[in-house]
């Protein structure tokens, strides 16, 4: 047992909860960096709209956005999300073990 | 389901008696290593020591949602609140579901829990909403990329 889940996870968690948001971090998830005219390519959010989820994905720190210029570019932050996926694993791994003790608990009266 | 953990097993055993194992709270304590200080009741809280050697200066605290023999336990709780000097009181809670069922002659446990994603009150905002689409299961396909 270690690990909790803190408000800040709760952000990262509820930043992922969302069609529109995973979207983005699949199109991030090779590394490169994009320009937000790029991740709305082929989209119908607006600029404005797909702005305010990136917003909401740096806010979780799922994303970083740097500028060059004029133009901004976001970038995907795997840590964040491998720590996210780890907790996931670990709080699944806690119910499998809680499970086999309960089947030997009746099993092995 | 959203934002979730599913985990089962099957137990060669009659529904009943897998029931009476996790919803008696003496015997849930067994298996689940806490010391209950009272029965499971639907709408009251459950407060108690874990006894995992090491944890066991935890408190157990949860606030039962459903006893609904022999098929369905559920209770909400701060998953994994370690540290005695940390109120989790405002922090998110998660909804802990057991569901039985009759299978090959014994029974199949199903837990889930679920709403890991779900904000205190006071953090809530409009571009927090949840999506009715899951993100653990799409998280796998995410993770492809990344290996």
């Amino acid at each position: 047992m270690s690990g909790n889940i803190s408000p800040d996870r709760a952000v990262v968690f509820a930043a992922l909860g969302d069609a529109t948001r995973l979207g983005l971090i699949e199109r991030l998830a090779d590394g490169e960096d994009r320009s937000i005219q790029q991740l709305a390519a082929g989209s119908p959010l607006t600029r404005q709209a797909m702005t305010k989820h990136l917003r909401v994905l740096e806010d979780a720190r799922l994303v970083r956005s740097t500028r060059y210029g004029r133009e901004v570019r976001f970038r995907l932050e795997q840590e964040e999300l491998q720590r996210a996926q780890a907790f996931l694993v670990h709080v699944a791994r806690q119910w499998s073990s809680a499970l086999k003790r309960l089947g030997d608990h009746i099993t092995k009266e | 389901m959203q934002d979730a953990i599913h985990e089962t097993i099957h137990i060669p055993a009659p529904v009943e008696r897998v029931w009476k194992a996790i919803s008696d709270h003496k015997e849930f304590g067994q298996w689940f290593r806490v010391r209950l200080d009272q029965p499971f009741v639907a709408g009251t809280k459950s407060t108690g020591q874990i006894t995992v050697p090491g944890f066991d200066h935890i408190k157990w605290n949860a606030d039962v949602v459903a006893v609904d023999p022999p098929t369905k336990l559920a209770f909400r709780w701060h998953p994994y609140a370690i540290d005695p000097e940390t109120d989790y009181s405002t922090e998110p809670t998660t909804l802990v579901e057991f569901t039985l069922s009759e299978r090959d002659g014994g029974t199949e446990v199903q837990v889930v829990e679920s709403g890991f994603g779900t904000l205190p009150e006071h953090r809530r905002d409009e571009a927090f909403r949840m999506n009715s689409q899951g993100w653990a299961a799409q998280m796998k396909n995410v993770r492809q990329y990344l290996a």
